[in-house]
């Protein structure tokens, strides 16, 4: 029979070593294109695959002189900021009123918004690209914000909606009383307040934006195309070159990675954010 | 000057009605409490005053300006939340003077006031921490503060002490009337708890389902409820109500037959009453005496006797199953199940017609309602 204390002690090992399994798990796809990246083409068709070779930066350098990647970083960069930006505009106003102001149909009005992330884009494809072609948003950056604006607008708001609802209506209600406009009681009160769940809400549209491949890679050419249309490009028609298109996925998923990593502090705190007293 | 008017007010909520048409009159320098059980709308009519809950229909006036339909910031009101509301993420400092820099005050004054308010209320070596590192004393002292700093017209209270300790409570229920004296501010204050309104009010409203039931000062209350409900309400523990029927009435006095026996008559007038109409008798712990049960024709069980020290409160059982409470000497050391016999004071005894109103009682002052 185990102590009680040891039987603790096995509890915790056991969950850290499940915990560790499944932050493998996650982790190994990534670990292996990065570790391909530095392979030779035959290296990285090599059967059974090798964890040691020699490493060589040749994929990247032909990638450098094969395509611009600043050009497609700096469209990633551009694009899911500015979607971030005008979708926390919108979200933010929208999550207020739903919070503060609840009516009989805002559970369901969420639960609408959200629904319309359920429905498979390519459903709406067609109707979307002959929009976009109508309207010359085509390859543009202006028509990959509203897009991606549009598709992570329902989590912004069901997100921020969820914060503002942690805040007592007393604190709102008090700055009413002590004077204080509606736009200054958002930005004066609520949003100092809600920082922390804000926070997140940004990273999160950041990450599910610089992700985004489907629309991306419907709808621009090269001129607005992002990183995610970059890696796309590399599985060329004459077979795929792993390694090559490994190097390019490194390139792409890195600066968000680094910004994940810098910001994972933030993130946390933002997620588990609550008990304002 | 600073009188607020209430003329008529109703609050009507998806399709139920809050408030039931209020009127009011609450003068300069008064503190006036609004007391009544949860959901009787002393909440919503405060609300209501402060401009969080819009009106429905009737008016509202403060210092003969009418108020009804303003902003509430426009209102010259202050308020104190139960849960007092600070923000968390401004300094008790940042917290006072919110309203004066919205309102563009110039600084040297803005910090005058907020040191001075600081002053009244001891959190001067406090100004600079933020909320969640007060205690909750701390914290209501805090949005008291932001409401002096504004130096409103009226102070409003929503159940500002019941998020405090029982210890705290008490203490923080004398620094209000303190306050109030220093002040000389008008000031509204709504509470569940009796011995709040009836040890801070100047004038207590009773507030049952979205009406007034009666206003008066707390021995007003106390001595002369209009209704039963006022007189259920107001004293600790309740007053017991005793069934009986109208033996002879006149309009110097009523004769009883109580449903558990013995008969009294008590000096009321009477000419609004029928002989054998059913009335109801209410008398309070402190105006009963326990006797021997041989000399007495009111004979009860004692059923629970709860022992305070300087009291003892008897809860007795008559022969018709109705309970009262009876408050006894500290000394005094029942038996229970014991039978004993109760001694009513008459003179200070309530009657009830059928529904509930008071039989005026001689002295008691005239209802404006």
């Amino acid at each position: 029979m185990l102590s009680l204390k040891q039987a603790r002690q096995l509890q915790t090992v056991l969950l850290g070593l499940l915990a560790w399994g499944v932050a493998l798990l996650i982790f190994f796809p990534i670990f292996w294109m990065v570790l391909t990246s530095f392979k030779t083409e035959i290296d990285a068709f090599s059967t059974p695959p090798q964890l040691f070779f020699s490493p060589t930066l040749e994929n990247y350098l032909q990638i450098d002189s094969r395509s611009d990647y600043f050009h497609f970083a700096w469209n990633s960069v551009v694009v899911s900021f500015g979607s971030t930006l005008f979708g926390m505009l919108l979200a933010v106003p929208a999550a207020y009123s739903m919070a503060f102001f609840e009516s009989k149909r805002t559970k369901s009005t969420l639960l609408w918004m959200l629904s319309t992330k359920m429905l498979p884009p390519v459903g709406v494809l067609v109707p979307i690209y002959l929009l976009f072609k109508d309207s010359g948003l085509l390859d543009t950056k202006v028509g990959l914000v509203i897009i991606y604006t549009l598709i992570n607008l329902p989590i912004m708001v069901w997100m921020i909606y969820t914060y503002f609802k942690e805040i007592p209506k007393d604190i709102l209600e008090a700055a009413r009383l002590d004077g204080a406009t509606a736009t200054q009681e958002i930005t004066q009160v609520l949003l100092p307040i809600s920082k922390g769940g804000l926070a997140s809400t940004v990273l999160l549209s950041l990450i599910l934006s610089w992700n985004e491949a489907f629309w991306s890679l419907n709808l621009t050419a090269s001129s607005a195309a992002p990183l995610t249309a970059l890696v796309a490009s590399y599985s060329s028609p004459e077979g795929l070159f792993w390694a090559k298109l490994s190097a390019v996925s490194t390139l792409a998923c890195a600066p968000i990675l680094i910004f994940g990593w810098l910001s994972q502090k933030q993130l946390v705190r933002g997620l588990s954010f609550g008990a304002v007293k | 000057m600073s009188d607020l008017k209430i003329r008529n007010l109703k609050k009507v909520f998806e399709g139920l009605e809050i408030i039931k048409g209020v009127n009011l009159d609450i003068n300069d320098h008064e503190f006036v409490v609004f007391v009544g059980p949860s959901g009787c709308g002393k909440s919503t009519l405060l609300r209501l005053i402060a401009g969080l809950e819009e009106v429905t229909s009737g008016s509202i006036y403060l210092d003969d300006r009418e108020i009804t339909d303003l902003a509430p910031a426009k209102r010259d009101l202050a308020m104190v939340f139960q849960s007092y509301a600070l923000y968390p993420h401004k300094t008790v400092r940042k917290n006072m003077s919110f309203a004066l820099d919205l309102a563009g005050v110039d600084k040297a004054v803005i910090d005058q006031k907020v040191n001075d308010a600081a002053r009244i209320l001891e959190l001067d070596h406090l100004l600079d921490r933020k909320p969640k590192a007060l205690s909750g004393g701390q914290r209501q002292r805090v949005a008291i503060g932001r409401a002096i700093v504004r130096q409103p017209k009226v102070f409003l209270f929503d159940e500002p002490l019941s998020n405090l300790d029982a210890a705290l409570r008490v203490q923080m229920r004398l620094e209000l009337a303190r306050l109030h004296q220093e002040l000389n501010a008008t000031m509204i204050y709504v509470t569940h708890d009796q011995v709040e309104a009836m040890t801070l009010a100047d004038k207590v409203v009773v507030l049952n389902g979205g009406r007034i039931e009666q206003v008066g000062s707390p021995l007003e209350l106390y001595h002369y409820p209009v209704n039963q409900f006022v007189a259920g309400f107001i004293g600790t523990p309740k007053m017991a109500f005793l069934k009986a029927r109208v033996k002879g009435a006149s309009p110097h006095s009523v004769s009883l037959t109580l449903e558990c026996g013995p008969e009294y008559t008590l000096e009321l007038d009477g000419s609004q009453l029928n002989v054998g109409e059913e009335v109801t008798l209410g008398v309070r712990p402190e105006h009963i005496q326990v006797t021997q049960s041989a000399d007495s024709p009111f004979k009860v069980h004692l059923d629970v006797a709860e022992h305070l020290g300087a009291d003892t409160y008897c809860y007795v059982k008559a022969s018709t199953g109705e309970t009262l409470t009876v408050r006894a000497p500290g000394d005094f050391e029942p038996g229970l199940g014991d039978q004993v016999g109760l001694q009513p004071d008459l003179a200070r005894c309530h009657l009830f017609d059928g529904q509930g109103v008071a039989i005026p009682k001689p002295g008691a002052p005239a209802q404006a309602a």
